[in-house]
């Protein structure tokens, strides 16, 4: 048999119907996770034609996009204010008691983003393919699953007939040789990547993560990695499991147990792709070169060191970006001025997020005029966060601290910026508007964020580092 | 009940409307202040908000889809890497009820052309020289047509775009995927089987 990789053992294994050049293959979805947002036409259209669903034990839902992480409107104290919100939280509720799909709703100690739970409750396991209606769900690749992001009539496909209709994507190999810099993290190491491959380098790819620099990573880490690949247009990204994973999954609610757990790692071991295995392109760097990085534009794919300058182009997609930002060609980018930092979403919202935040902020104060919100990405993370004390050193310093949820990443649950404000960011995405109509995004990693927040200026985290 | 059969296209012929512009997200099409709803029609009229509504929600002049000379435009015309970002459906649905029927340009993100073909939103990917005279020819007509796979412009050759040939299939014979997942039921009954259980 020729080499395969991981991608390709993943995909084989789950092929119910090979492709054909008439047909694409149909393949099975191992774990469907489900949301407020873009599920209640799909259950609208099973109802429509009277099917139920298929497996809702392989079926778990959350609310995180449009629910609000304000307390008191959580805690029930007040209700949801906006009322469409509210609609579909009660529509999630009441088509997951109708189908018998478990769905870890308000006041659920297990509730959080739904790219945060899947993991943290050992739902996410190695070898699985793993579907949700969100782009984002390339993030669980990190374990070496083939995780990727469906449309609404695809939600519906997966709930009636657990399958999808999939053409097999090309592979795309990024190599990380050595080993990031002290004080540089997975999300700058990413952000590098997209500004290497652009927006859409990844566009009918799947990324395999490889290299030195990789394997060093945690699981937090490597999820911050596998998170963005859709921001380079590929729709999923996967790292092989290791010792790092399996040690990170024992014991979860989810995972196997006792020897189940040891039989399970077994096979988990035969899924690293053989060696020899071919891969259709490549993109190989050097973590060593690897700065803390910020965007400065309308995508993903315009960052730069923040210690660097927006580089000088002229054309004209380039200048309506930098006009929308109010920024100007060959600009530094240390010492812009912030106005809001958000330290949250399913990129950067774990324990180690908020620790490298924690770490910039304890005993130092937000400058003024700066708003921060620290959003935990589940409730899981926001009771470890407690228990550590940082929600203590976060508001100590100014800041919100709040319910687990999307929050300010997708600005659609009461949390934005006010039009024209800067944000120093910790999400994906720095589309126009994405926070608030007329915001300005600078998407960072945790620690950039919460140099920016006490200075009130784009800052090298570097140089506040105890 | 719905039975799931699709709307059956054979072809598109309409004037264009451009949109200069590569890397149109998801969000620029259809902001996410406006998902949260359990309906997936009447997203038209938000269809481009930032870019076509002022802070007063008054139309911006200078935005091609607020001229009135383009307002019966089927076919948008766009840069590359069209609807990347967010997997929203809602931006295939809002360009479906503004009235597109087909978009044409560079190339596409993935999830949005699986999104466009689901809806009777036709993607059309087209070579730069061919681009470029869409771009510089704003509001003429022109037929995408679907058996033969081409896009015709005024006094020019049918260029042949590239589809999916099931994605095809499907759009010419007006068939449901859902209806064509469920007819493989024994099959997924078997690899359900076959994994135990």
């Amino acid at each position: 048999m020729n080499p395969r990789s991981l991608f390709e053992k993943i995909w084989q294994a789950h092929e119910v119907v090979p492709e054909t050049a008439e047909t694409p293959a149909i393949l099975y979805v191992d774990l469907h996770l489900v949301h407020e947002v873009t599920t209640p036409q799909a259950f609208a259209a099973l109802e429509a034609r009277g099917l139920p669903v298929r497996r809702p034990g392989r079926t778990l839902g959350t609310l995180d996009h449009s629910t609000p992480t304000e307390v008191a409107q959580l805690a029930g104290r007040i209700p949801i204010r906006d009322q469409s919100a509210a609609a579909q939280v009660a529509a999630l509720e009441r088509n997951a008691r109708a189908h018998g799909i478990e769905l870890l709703g308000l006041g659920d100690p297990r509730r959080g983003i739904v790219h945060v739970i899947g993991p943290e409750l050992g739902r996410t396991l190695p070898g699985m393919t793993i579907v949700c209606g969100d782009s984002h769900t390339s993030t669980h690749g990190a374990f070496g699953t083939l995780a990727f992001g469906i449309g609404t009539t695809e939600v519906g496909h997966v709930l009636a007939t657990q399958c999808l209709l999939q053409r097999k994507p090309r592979s795309l190999e990024v190599f990380v040789e050595g080993r990031l810099p002290a004080g540089v993290g997975a999300k700058d190491l990413v952000l590098t990547i997209i500004g290497r491959l652009g927006v859409d380098g990844g566009t009918g790819h799947v990324i395999e993560y490889r290299g030195e620099a990789i394997r060093a990573l945690s699981m937090d880490e490597r999820m911050t990695v596998c998170n963005m690949s859709i921001e380079a247009g590929a729709r999923a990204g996967m790292i092989a499991p290791d010792g790092v994973t399996f040690e990170y999954l024992r014991g979860r609610p989810g995972v196997p147990s006792a020897g189940a757990y040891e039989r399970a790692v077994e096979q988990w071991r035969e899924l690293p792709g053989d060696s020899g295995a071919a891969f259709d392109r490549d993109l190989k760097l050097d973590a060593r070169e690897v700065e803390p990085m910020i965007s400065y534009g309308t995508n993903p794919g315009m960052v730069a060191a923040v210690g660097g300058s927006i580089p000088e182009r002229g054309d004209e997609a380039f200048m309506k970006a930098l006009r929308y930002m109010g920024f100007e060609p060959g600009e530094r980018l240390a010492g812009k001025r912030v106005d809001l930092v958000f330290i949250g979403s399913c990129t950067n919202s774990r324990l180690s997020d908020l620790q490298a935040a924690a770490a910039i902020l304890k005993d130092r104060k937000l400058a003024k005029g700066v708003r921060m919100l620290v959003v935990p990405g589940s409730q899981q993370v926001k009771r470890e966060a407690e228990r550590e004390g940082l929600d203590a050193i976060f508001t100590a310093a100014g800041a919100e601290w709040r319910e687990s949820g999307c929050s300010m990443c997708i600005g659609m649950n009461g949390d934005i910026a006010a039009p024209g404000q800067y944000v120093v960011s910790t999400s994906n995405r720095n589309f126009e508007g994405r926070q608030g109509a007329g915001t300005r995004t600078l998407l960072a990693g945790p620690a950039t964020a919460a140099a920016a927040a006490v200075t009130g200026r784009v800052t090298d985290p570097r140089e506040l580092a105890a | 009940m719905d039975t799931g059969k699709a709307a059956v296209i054979r072809s598109i012929r309409s004037r264009t409307v451009v949109l200069a512009a590569d890397d149109v997200d998801t969000d620029q099409i259809i902001p996410a202040r406006f998902l949260t709803t359990t309906r997936r029609d009447g997203f038209g009229d938000a269809l481009f908000a930032g870019w076509r509504f002022d802070a007063k929600g008054l139309p911006r002049s200078g935005f091609a889809l607020n001229d009135a000379a383009f307002r019966d435009a089927a076919v948008l015309v766009a840069g590359r890497n069209f609807g990347c970002g967010s997997s929203r459906e809602h931006a295939a649905w809002a360009l479906r009820d503004y009235g597109f029927r087909a978009i044409v340009c560079a190339s596409f993100a993935d999830i949005f052309r699986n999104n466009a073909l689901k809806n009777g939103l036709v993607p059309v990917a087209v070579g730069a020289p061919t681009l470029a005279w869409l771009m510089a020819n704003p509001g003429v007509e022109v037929t995408i047509d679907l058996e033969t796979a081409t896009l015709r412009l005024p006094g020019q050759e049918p260029t042949p775009f590239p589809i999916d040939s099931f994605a095809r299939y499907r759009l010419l014979n007006g068939i449901d995927e859902l209806g064509y997942l469920l007819s493989h039921s024994a099959a997924i009954d078997a690899f359900e089987g076959n994994r135990g259980e």
